[in-house]
């Protein structure tokens, strides 16, 4: 334990503009689907969190130049952020459950299968499958063909696997002393992210115009967007935490005993990646 | 036992450092504002306490108000004072400002405020989170709120917003009310995670985990299951969202989903959170019976062990809410079989208070009073709760007005009484004045009275068959429904009293002193009455403490 300097900040503005910028946003957003009056209140919600976010963060990276936090500080950032990643853990875990529970269980008692089969009296019709091809309502189109995982899929694997090695190259560079290998690296594992989402972006693009996988297509195309969708943003949120490391970097603001930011960072990437060997095998594989 | 005398060195210690800024050159950083920018702005974690105590009990209000809406109207049979479709908008919005809204934030109040105080730490580990953490309650139940005021209405599918109500038959306000539990649930998961980070990382040198209060304890559990449901309840509306404005399938069976799917999800958050609403009220309890038993607690560890149990068990259960529904039958008996687990380390809590009293010295302060009140009533609704459990039987009270007497016995004379136990008890910590302790009393008695009229007689209008969620019921249930509204009111009017006797401490009363109750013996209870704006800005050395 400390001898006392932990650092308490005086009071902020930050935090409480941030709470009326998520406001802003959410009210925004709600008004475009709900009342369909344009996007007013959005773009200017989602400028504002952009803009709080920076202007915080630029605080704390201020105090933390300064000086003003010791070890302790540097634990209770650890804790924090270990403790919300385990958050998005669960955040994750809650749509592989639900992908699991319609392939294990909702999908064969529609079949008929089991005690509860009774609801096969719905849609006599209906035969389960996975991927679900043919949804039990006639109304709902369902896809017509799956992503092959063997192609851009695999790709976006390789990406990102090999994103979170060079990322950890790049650290252990940095933590050895050689600024410009751990900022080559940095720079190297972004662009890998990047690759991805554009991969991503042209899969997308296959899958509304020439598979027929839409939001809309059934519970295959819902889980299928939800969890790559979800995990997509995740990797534009991580690379972009990643690109302002490597500005960082740049700046010379870390030292090789002291990049908890840097580190912070890592951590956030390793688990999207983590996140997408789970999509990988049980969204395209199995 | 006397009340143990406070190490003389802590006290000086926070005395003096309440004044002065520190010299290391960063002397602004103790410049403090005044007006009301200050309140908007603060980091300091007695403010933030006292912001989402205030909170707490303005929804408290507002949730009591609509239950009161509720009980006119089911005063007597027929459709006396307002409409079915406005009446499943004040259910609704009923359970769900009192659970996000008044019950879960004054939980995180009391957290801000003692946790520091009860550890010896200088404030929250990140102070500035949890400013964002409260501020964002007052805009997410703003919102919450305005959507009763939309075209079509506000939520009307009850506090569980099961699929298909909320999704397919839903008014077209529901896409707001995501939008607001999403902000609630934020808040949720980054007040746990400034929590976690404190308890862990903050605690004064030669406090060990072990040697922690039972309030901080029971916090670091429920802030754990706070950070690992609030994410799934993220998940299932955001799901919802989809469902609703983009046409996915999650809870459609004609797309190859299942309303049932939603069930599943919102009780896997859904019970953890139950116990999120009451393993912090475990704690107060703990802390209140010692001090006015004038003994030490009876098994610490074996309460320590019961409340983490109770965190791990509560992710096994989840489906005893849908023993209905159509479960395959391995399911029913895992689930009840798990459900009545719970009642062990439960019991284990109830008989370590009830030997906590046992030969003590115990004196009827109405912190005490409440506290005394939890633990029957408490238990009463935890009986409930396992007759509800048992599978078979449950088929007959699903839905009834047997489960919601039950668990308003848990929430009401269980979470609520916890909160105003608290409030009771550290108010002299906070003002420096001791509440006014006839006035308390009155508050306690009329509230004991009011609420055992108005949820006992639900048991019997339950068990009888008189489903929940209506406004309008047969006449056999006539007698019950107007008991229950009378005490409804009494129990709702009696809170004025305990505004008033708030307000009261706040303006002034008894001068207390540091250790403002004879048997108290915690950490909090070193500083002075009020306490400093700034407490343990260096670690009290705590290697010779006498915990618990």
């Amino acid at each position: 334990m400390s001898g006392g300097s932990y650092y308490v900040p005086a009071s902020s503005k930050w935090p409480i503009l941030a709470g009326l910028a998520v406001g802003l946003f959410m009210i925004g957003t709600g008004i475009v689907l709900v009342f369909d009056t344009g996007m007013v209140l959005l773009p200017i919600g989602a400028a504002a969190i952009v803009t709080v976010m920076a202007l915080w963060f630029r605080d704390v990276i201020r105090e933390s130049r300064r000086g003003l936090y010791d070890a302790q500080m540097d634990r209770s950032f650890r804790w924090g952020m270990g403790w919300f990643i385990f958050s998005e853990v669960m955040f994750f875990l809650a749509f592989f459950g639900a992908l699991f529970y319609v392939r294990v269980f909702a999908l064969p008692w529609l079949d008929g299968e089991g005690a509860k089969g009774v609801s096969a009296l719905l849609w006599p019709d209906f035969v389960a499958s996975w991927p679900l091809m043919n949804p039990p309502d006639t109304n709902v189109v369902g896809p017509e063909a799956v992503v092959s995982p063997w192609q851009l899929p695999l790709v976006n694997t390789l990406f990102l696997v090999a994103s979170s090695i060079t990322l950890t190259l790049s650290h252990e560079a940095f933590k050895e002393g050689y600024r410009d290998t751990a900022r080559n690296c940095l720079a190297i594992t972004v662009l890998l992210g990047v690759l991805f989402l554009i991969v991503q972006g042209i899969e997308y693009y296959e899958a509304y115009h020439h598979l027929g996988i839409t939001l809309q297509a059934g519970i295959y195309g819902s889980t299928f967007f939800l969890l790559t969708g979800f995990h997509g943003a995740h990797v534009t949120i991580g690379a972009i935490i990643l690109a302002v490391m490597l500005w960082r970097i740049q700046k010379g603001h870390f030292s090789a005993h002291n990049h908890f930011g840097f580190e912070a960072a890592a951590w956030y990437w390793h688990f999207v990646d983590v996140v997408w060997i789970g999509l990988f095998i049980f969204v395209y594989v199995f | 036992m006397a009340p143990q005398s406070p190490p003389k060195a802590t006290l000086e210690h926070s005395q003096s450092a309440s004044g002065s800024a520190t010299a290391d050159g960063f002397q602004e950083e103790h410049h403090y504002r005044s007006g009301p920018l200050r309140w908007l702005l603060t980091t300091n974690h007695k403010e933030i306490g006292s912001l989402y105590l205030i909170f707490s009990l303005a929804m408290f209000m507002i949730g009591g108000a609509m239950a009161l809406v509720i009980r006119l109207e089911l005063f007597q049979p027929g459709l006396q004072m307002i409409q079915p479709e406005f009446f499943n908008q004040m259910t609704t919005m009923h359970g769900l400002i009192m659970v996000f809204g008044a019950v879960m934030p004054g939980f995180v109040g009391l957290a801000n405020w003692m946790i520091p105080l009860q550890i010896g730490a200088p404030d929250m580990a990140l102070p500035r989170l949890n400013n964002f953490s409260f501020w964002l309650l007052p805009i997410a139940f703003t919102l919450l709120l305005s959507t009763l005021l939309m075209p079509g209405g506000g939520p009307n599918f009850g506090w569980t917003f099961y699929a298909p109500l909320s999704t397919t038959y839903a008014p077209p306000s529901t896409t707001f009310f995501i939008f607001a539990l999403h902000m609630a649930g934020i808040s949720s998961i980054l007040g746990a995670i400034n929590i976690i980070a404190t308890i862990l990382n903050l605690r004064a040198p030669g406090m060990r985990l072990m040697d922690m209060t039972l309030f901080v304890w029971t916090w670091l559990i429920t802030a754990f299951l706070l950070i690992a449901v609030m994410p799934v309840l993220a998940g299932v509306i955001t799901m919802m969202l989809l469902d609703i404005n983009f046409g996915t399938s999650f809870f459609n069976a004609a797309g190859g989903g299942d309303p049932v799917l939603f069930q599943h999800l919102f009780w896997f958050f859904g019970h953890p959170e139950v116990y999120i609403m009451i393993l912090p009220a475990f704690g107060i309890v703990s802390v209140i019976i010692p001090t006015f038993a004038r003994k030490r607690l009876f098994g610490y560890a074996s309460m320590v062990y019961a409340t983490a149990a109770i965190a791990i068990l509560s992710f096994l259960v989840w489906a005893h809410h849908m023993f209905a529904v159509g479960l395959p039958l391995v399911a029913e008996l895992f689930f009840m079989y798990t459900t009545l687990l719970i009642a062990v380390p439960t019991g284990v809590k109830v008989f370590n208070w009830i030997t906590t009293l046992f030969r003590g010295e115990i004196t009827f302060e109405t912190p005490m009073l409440f506290a005394l009140a939890f633990v029957v009533l408490f238990t009463i609704g935890g009986f409930s709760g396992l007759m509800l459990a048992i599978a078979p039987a449950d088929f007959q009270y699903h839905d009834t007005y047997f489960v919601v007497a039950h668990f308003h016995y848990v929430l009401v004379p269980g979470a609520v009484f916890s909160i105003m136990a608290a409030v009771y008890y550290w108010l002299p910590k906070w003002t420096g004045h001791y509440p006014d302790e006839r006035l308390g009393r009155w508050h306690f008695w009329l509230s004991v009275i009011g609420v055992n009229l108005l949820f006992f007689p639900m048991h019997f209008a339950g068990l009888a068959g008189m489903p929940r969620r209506i406004p309008d019921y047969a006449l056999q249930f006539a007698d019950f429904n107007m008991a229950s509204s009378i005490g409804g009111f009494l129990f709702g009017f009696s809170q004025l009293l305990f505004i008033w006797v708030v307000v009261k401490c706040v303006r002034g009363g008894v001068k207390a002193p540091a250790n403002a109750w004879d048997g108290a013996t915690d950490l909090e209870w070193t500083v002075p009455s009020p306490a400093p704006l700034h407490t343990f800005e260096t670690p009290p050395d705590l290697r010779d403490f006498k915990f618990h």
